[in-house]
């Protein structure tokens, strides 16, 4: 296959999805699923291979209408980009797989509308890591932020109440962010991020830069849900539909966080993002807070979704730990997390969507031993995600706070070291507190009455069917290969991306 | 500083455009009245763009035999125009799913108070 055009594909892979998934559900609804499923397959495909020719060939640069860079836009493939377009296409395929009877379940009729945000949302996202080009990651940002907030609207009574809160907020982020590149392109007269980077140091001591430097740490760090700018998050994925929530709390918020690794250590020197102006750090301890704070405010939730997205607050600050680090390992520990975390984020959406689905709620309160019986293979997909993210080998979770606890010791940063084993013991209250419930604690009174009347809980009687069921361990096995494989990962393909100077 | 504020009083205005609308946005109780906000900012984020692009004795730049081709200061680089003309298509687009969202806010909890719509909502 002729690899250079691979980076202008895959964004264009999802838009010519998301045009047809309308026609074909004009004509049938309940095959919308197909043409979506097909796009995300399709780019899955072409990140792997961009990926594989990237490591072997170097960058590839496609120049948008023949038009050659700095004037041009350009899209660059690189083992970064190409990495976190392999953990977006994988992860979307694998949720919209499973996505087939929970949206007919939770929001009938709404298939076609779904599938099409879907596409438009993965092409906002692959778009916004394919570009070299400060504007073009606006648009992108702005189609998947737009995407996104109908796509959390579609979901219960009280999801546009959510939606508007996150479109306030983003609309907000997005703004900075326009700002920060107005800054930069005052500055220097320039759009490209690579001949912004050629000519940054002549400027990189004035104030507008770094203002501008700062506005868009600020406006990505909104998008990302760091700590204090998280408050849309835990509102948003309660509310949403789960197989929305699955496909938006892995992906949406780490593509920020590339785009804030990207600036910081590739646009912009190291040196100077984490010496001269210590936005890195500031960053890092901001992300220690949210690691904390994320994780008290997980133990204290009762609905199983609200519970994960505060748990998503916590994990998006162990990225920010690694960036604030800003060394080889903090990196290593970053982008580790940003594919462990998609994984194990999306298995744990789809273990509460197979609830809702069976069950009818995802109530932690109402969980009871019963369920290990009745749905014994989901309770233990569930069991190895809440190792993974508590962080025991073999998972893959303990191998990303691995690299950061080490980066830490590296850098002397006890702080971070001690903030990652407390946030350990944290995940482990509020995992096992559900696990607790799910294997031991006997049945209440009004569960055995009621299965008085039904007999006593059959084997895998309440199991989702195979369609759900396969995506949920496909990602629990895939934590464990994850894990057992870090090292294969971490020297094949990560090392490859660390920024030149850090 | 008088300086200061003669060469760049378009840039004090439209920050303070800027932080009204970050205040209504944050702080406005009315979901129309965060909408307005929201509005300007983007638009305070749309004219500082087009208050940097501005030169003095410089023109649009369409091909005109009076004016020498190869001075560039008589040229205005007309790329943030162009920029900001895709970044107002983005904030009408915004604005239209905003209020497709209060639309349908209002349709389930009847008001677009937003104490009161939380109160609904438990």
């Amino acid at each position: 296959m002729n690899t250079s055009n691979i980076p202008v594909l895959i964004p264009a892979v999802f838009m010519f999805a998301a045009l047809l998934v309308p026609l074909v559900g004009l004509w049938k609804k309940s095959l919308s699923i197909y043409p979506a499923l097909l796009g995300s397959l399709l780019a899955a495909w072409f990140s792997a291979s961009g990926l594989m020719s990237t490591i072997e060939h170097g960058p590839i640069s496609y120049h948008l209408s023949g038009w050659v860079p700095p004037l041009g836009i350009e899209y660059i493939l690189d083992p970064l980009s190409a990495f976190i377009c392999l953990v977006i296409t994988s992860i979307s395929t694998i949720v919209i797989f499973y996505s087939r009877s929970i949206v007919r379940f939770e929001t009938p009729e709404k298939e076609m509308p779904f599938y099409a945000l879907c596409m438009l949302f993965l092409m906002g996202l692959t778009g916004m890591v394919m570009t070299g080009d400060f504007f073009n990651l606006y648009v992108f940002l702005e189609i998947s932020a737009l995407a996104g907030y109908a796509l959390i609207a579609i979901g219960d009574k009280r999801a546009p109440v959510a939606a508007f809160k996150y479109l306030t907020l983003g609309t907000a982020g997005a703004a900075f962010y326009l700002l920060g590149v107005s800054f930069i392109f005052i500055s220097t007269g320039t759009l490209n991020m690579g001949d912004v980077a050629s000519v940054i140091h002549l400027v990189d001591h004035t104030v507008p830069v770094m203002i501008g430097l700062s506005l868009i740490v600020l406006g990505t760090g909104l998008k990302m849900a760091m700590f204090p700018m998280h408050a849309w998050m835990p509102d948003a994925y309660t509310y949403a539909s789960s197989a929305a929530t699955a496909l938006i709390a892995p992906i949406g918020t780490k593509v920020s966080a590339y785009v804030l690794l990207r600036i910081m250590f590739d646009v912009f020197e190291p040196s100077y993002s984490a010496g001269e102006l210590p936005l890195a750090q500031i960053v890092g301890y901001l992300g220690a807070i949210g690691v904390i704070w994320g994780s008290i405010l997980a133990i204290c939730q009762k609905e199983l979704k609200t519970m994960l997205a505060y748990s998503s607050v916590a994990q998006v600050g162990y990225i920010g730990i690694g960036i604030g680090l800003a060394s080889p390992l903090g990196f290593i520990g970053a982008v580790l997390h940003i594919l462990n975390h998609a994984c194990m984020k999306a298995c744990l959406f789809l273990i509460s969507g197979s609830m809702r689905f069976r069950l009818g709620h995802s109530w932690i309160p109402k969980f009871e031993n019963s369920l290990r019986i009745t749905m014994p293979w989901t309770a233990v997909a569930f069991v190895v995600a809440a190792i993974s993210m508590i962080g025991l080998p073999p998972t893959a979770g303990f191998f990303s706070k691995w690299y950061l606890a080490l980066g830490s010791i590296e850098q002397g940063a006890w702080i971070f070291l001690i903030v990652l084993l407390v946030s350990s013991l944290l995940n482990a209250v509020y995992f096992f507190r559900i696990i607790e419930k799910m294997y031991i604690r006997p049945q209440s009174e009004e569960m055995i009455k009621a299965q008085d009347q039904d007999g006593t809980p059959v084997w895998g009687r309440k199991e989702a069917p195979w369609s759900m069921l396969a995506p949920v361990m496909l990602l629990a096995t895939l934590l464990i290969v994850l894990g057992i494989f870090n090292v294969w990962i971490v020297t094949n393909f990560i090392e490859f991306m660390i920024p030149i100077g850090l | 500083m008088l300086e200061l504020l003669k060469g760049h009083y378009a840039y004090f205005f439209l920050m303070l455009l800027f932080v009204i609308g970050l205040y209504a946005m944050m702080m406005k109780k009315n979901l129309m009245k965060k909408i307005m906000g929201m509005s300007m900012v983007q638009s305070a984020t749309i004219m500082v763009w087009i208050v940097a692009a501005f030169k003095h004795g410089g023109t649009v730049p369409i091909l005109d035999r009076s004016i020498p081709v190869d001075n560039p200061d008589l040229y205005i680089n007309p790329l943030p125009h162009t920029l900001m003309l895709t970044a107002i298509v983005v904030a009408v687009v915004t604005l239209g799913v905003s209020f497709a969202l209060v639309i349908s806010i209002y349709r389930n909890f009847k008001s677009l108070d937003e104490p009161t719509i939380l109160k609904r909502m438990k």
